[in-house]
């Protein structure tokens, strides 16, 4: 390891994290597992605020990952009790059975 | 101008103009129900009207022309369109013959009328006839008359087709209103071009302008006066717009004798009349028209007149309905004053159509009599021996017949003499087609004469016949009067001023023999032929005798020479290409290309984009992806 | 030093984060989300190496302890063991490779192309501590915290009514 770590490398992992859950969104059909990429793609979006926090010494970054997390927990809450009302109606979670707008 | 002068002729000009109206509305909205009185309103406002305009006779003896101060009714830019009355010695003679004879014709229709229920309604249909036609004869302006030139046409449409229970009289008032139009759209047409060249619609103007640069015109000036002729042809019925008159017999015989001979026929003769002056400009006509080279509108009018009036002759030879050959007669005698006015005679047309307006009018009233009389039986070969039996409807009748056969002293007699006069002096061919046709008038006049009235009884109702009412002989009597001391009256010289005046009566009726021997005598000659021929044909006979004799011509005669089978051809190879093309439009350009192409458009793009609406969320994240790449891609290109 | 952390945390993130989304073994989704759980630790790593220790903690404390907790819970309340039957998305994953490249090259190329992402040795002269994150999010940042907890409030009550028997 010649040069030291930068904001460069931060940022890459960030964008591969982010590749990757948007990857699991297209591609996985169960929806906890789209839930799950989901939070990797918000995580991934930290990691990218967090870095350049730190490289702008700039704490206002950090502030907002702050908001993001609790805004996931949130969301977290919410998304699940709506997966399991889904669930309990359509016995299923995997959304090619769940084409239909109708319940 | 002042309102405190009730004398004024001004006040009185509109009363005389609007009476008429009046009494159609209130018979329309309030006595519709009350028949006898709705009769009397109708009757009362004709019988105001003829008297208040014996107001203007005396007025005119002083003046030339008497201008009833006009309305403005329609005013864009340069048009304006005014409601004015026109008074001079030709309108007063025509508003004395429509309203006159019109007054006339009210009362018989009283006794013809008696039993039909919709009482009310035919004379709110004659009042509103009377309007429309007091409104040609006293417009001042084109415009003005063209309006009422269409009211009349409307209110013709109700009259023949007053009993449209019948499918008949259903076509026929159809056939009369739609073969109107054609000559009315080249009436309008003219006037239009009219304006455009001359900037005015108001008579007085035209005719001052026209006077002042006759070539003002120009190269229009042939077409601009065939246009107008064409609203002519079109309500007196000349050739080819002749083929709605006959049918138009299905309305009931006075209107019959309204419309058909005394005032709305005559309408397209007097419009010409009246604005003769558009056809006395240099002629000319457009690049398109240049092999008519000195031929004036004038000529082609007179030409048309005179075939009419022999086309119509012919035909009336060969008919069987006493209607239809008075009918035919009417359209020939009409060519003889469309004939006229092509000859420059307009004195002489004017005169004609007066007096034809009596006799006629008399001899359709008598013809209404008879069919009264014989329980609506209208064939004459049903007829015969009504001489005993209608003694005052006969004698009327006979005295009709000699005067439209123009033997002195009758009126029909000076007016048809002054046609044959103008005719000899302009053009001999004319001439010769004008002894022709009076000949042939004689000849089926007389076979009418003596296959209805003399003879044996031929069927049932012609046996039961018995003369009419005193209400319907009472007219017939005032008209046979009229016929009479028509040609006394001075009317021709009170037409035209400048013309010579008898000293006495018997120099009176042998002025045409001074004046013009030639067409006096030939005149008289033609009613001797035709009669003689007449009676030597159908005295005593119980069939007609012609067909035999003549084959296929008298079968053309009979069928009208096939002139409405030709038009029905015509209408329907027209109508047929024109129903194909719209068809054709309809399906392929329209509801092919533009309806079912939009439609199947639609279809196709929602079927496109319905493949994308799977509602699979895996789909629509990989759009989203997509597109996020995509803005991405731009957003960060530089 | 610092470097080699960096790298061993990166690796982690990156390979739990690809098991998360594609796991060879199993698919079962509870395993999937213990290596989230463990993508979040070594991010949480990468958070200490960026000098944010309260997030770090935050990330492990929330993330860790509460969201996937959450998310084991209701996996296994709800027994969901089909997954495993069915086969691999071919299309979705096609899909997902062409849409995922796109962007991941279009990003890398923009951070290695944009003038100014590349400084090295930055000396910190913030640290994301507890008490200086608070001392912002409680003087700059007030509003927009008391709306959050509005919002964590409404979360609360709409997960306890979505989640009840008779929707209805």
């Amino acid at each position: 390891m010649n040069h030291p770590v930068g904001l460069q490398e931060y940022l890459i992992v960030s964008a591969a994290l982010f590749c990757l859950g948007l990857f699991g969104v297209i591609a996985r059909r169960n929806l906890f597992l789209i839930y799950m990429c989901l939070e990797l793609m918000l995580n991934a979006a930290n990691l990218a605020l967090v870095a350049l926090s730190r490289f702008t010494n700039n704490l206002d970054g950090q502030v907002m990952v702050l908001f993001i997390i609790t805004v996931a927990a949130a969301e977290v809450a919410v998304g699940l009790a709506l997966i399991v009302a889904l669930y309990r109606k359509r016995q299923t979670a995997h959304t090619e059975d769940l084409a239909s707008l109708k319940l | 101008m002042s309102d405190s002068n009730l004398i004024l002729p001004e006040s009185w000009a509109w009363v005389i103009f609007f009476l008429p109206l009046l009494s159609a509305l209130i018979i329309t909205f309030f006595t519709r129900n009350h028949p006898r009185l709705s009769a009397c309103i109708s009757i009362s406002a004709v019988t105001a009207s003829f008297l208040l305009s014996w107001l203007f006779f005396g007025l005119l003896q002083q003046t030339e022309v008497v201008q009833v101060p006009a309305l403005t009714w329609l005013s864009v830019q340069e048009l304006n369109v005014e409601l004015g009355l026109l008074f001079d010695r030709l309108s007063l003679v025509m508003l004395l013959v429509v309203t006159g004879v019109g007054t006339l014709i009210h009362i018989f229709s009283v006794g013809y009328m008696k039993d039909d229920p919709s009482y009310s309604r035919y004379f709110a249909s004659l009042s509103l006839f009377v309007f429309s036609m007091l409104g040609i004869v006293l417009a001042n302006n084109f415009f003005m008359m063209f309006i009422f030139w269409e009211l009349v046409g409307i209110s013709s449409y109700l009259l023949i087709g007053f009993w449209f229970g019948k499918a008949s009289a259903a076509d026929a008032c159809k056939k009369a209103f739609l073969t109107n139009r054609v000559g009315d759209f080249g009436f309008l047409l003219g006037i239009i071009i009219l304006w455009t060249l001359v900037g005015s619609v108001q008579f007085d103007h035209l005719q001052q302008r026209l006077v002042a640069t006759p070539a003002m015109l120009g190269s229009a000036a042939g077409l601009v006066g065939l246009l107008i002729f064409m609203g002519a042809m079109g309500k007196s019925a000349q050739f080819p717009l002749h083929v709605w008159l006959p049918d138009a017999m299905e309305g009931p015989t006075p209107v019959s004798a309204l419309i058909h001979a005394a005032t709305m026929v005559a309408a397209g003769v007097y419009m010409l009349c009246r604005v003769f002056f558009i056809f006395q400009v240099t002629p000319g006509w457009p690049t398109c028209l240049a092999f008519l080279g000195h031929i004036s509108a004038l000529d082609i009018i007179a030409w048309i007149g005179g075939f009419t009036a022999l086309l119509a002759a012919l035909m009336a030879v060969q008919q069987n309905d006493i209607k239809r050959i008075l009918a035919y007669s009417t359209l020939s005698q009409l060519g003889y004053m469309v004939m006229s006015v092509g000859l420059a005679g307009t004195n002489a047309a004017m005169y004609h159509l007066t007096t034809h307006a009596f006799f006629k009018a008399m001899l359709f009233l008598g013809a209404g009599s008879v069919i009264h009389a014989a329980h609506h039986e209208q064939d004459i070969w049903k007829m015969g021996g009504l001489k005993e039996k209608m003694p005052t409807t006969f004698k009327t009748f006979v005295l009709g017949t000699l005067a439209l056969c123009g033997l002195p002293p009758l009126s029909g007699f000076f007016s048809k003499d002054e046609i044959l006069a103008t005719a000899f002096h302009q053009n001999t061919l004319l001439f010769v087609l004008a002894v022709l046709v009076a000949t042939l008038t004689t000849f089926y006049m007389f076979r009418l004469v003596i296959v209805a009235f003399f003879g044996h009884a031929r069927s049932e109702s012609a046996e039961h016949a018995h003369e009419s009412p005193r209400i319907m002989t009472v007219p017939l009597i005032v008209l046979a009067v009229l016929t009479v001391i028509a040609g006394f009256l001075g009317l021709d010289t009170f037409l035209n001023p400048s013309a010579h005046v008898s000293a006495n009566i018997f120099d009176h009726i042998f002025a045409p023999f001074n004046h013009a021997p030639f067409a006096a005598v030939f005149g008289l000659g033609s009613i001797l032929l035709g009669g003689t021929l007449a009676v030597g044909l159908y005295w005593q006979a119980q069939r007609d005798p012609l067909p035999d004799k003549m084959q296929c011509l008298a079968r053309g005669m009979r069928d009208r020479f096939y002139l409405d089978e030709i038009y029905g051809f015509l209408i329907a190879i027209t109508q047929g290409a024109l129903s194909f093309l719209a068809d054709a439009a309809d399906r392929f350009l329209i509801s092919g290309f533009l309806v079912r192409g939009l439609q199947g458009t639609t279809d196709i793009m929602g079927r496109a984009l319905r493949l994308v609406q799977t509602g699979n969320l895996q789909n629509y994240a990989f759009v989203l992806a997509m597109s996020v790449a995509i803005v991405l891609f731009f957003v960060f290109r530089n | 030093m610092q470097d080699i952390a960096f790298y061993i945390f990166a690796a982690l993130t990156l390979i739990c984060g690809f098991l998360v989304v594609f796991n060879p073994l199993s698919r079962n989704p509870v395993t999937s989300a213990m290596f989230l759980v463990l993508t979040i630790i070594s991010m949480a790593g990468l958070f200490v190496l960026l000098n944010a220790f309260f997030l770090a903690a935050v990330q492990i404390l929330v993330y860790a302890g509460a969201v996937l907790v959450v998310f084991v819970f209701v996996i296994m309340l709800l027994d969901l063991k089909e997954e495993e039957r069915r086969k691999v998305n071919i299309m979705g994953v096609g899909l997902g490779i062409l849409s995922v490249a796109s962007i991941f090259y279009i990003l890398v190329f923009r951070v290695f192309t944009k003038a100014g992402l590349n400084e090295k040795a930055v000396v910190a002269t913030v640290e994301g501590d507890t008490k200086s994150l608070g001392m912002i999010l409680f003087k700059n940042y007030l509003l927009p915290f008391e709306v959050l907890s509005l919002l964590l409030l409404v979360g609360v009550v709409g997960a306890i009514l979505l989640s009840k028997k008779d929707l209805k």
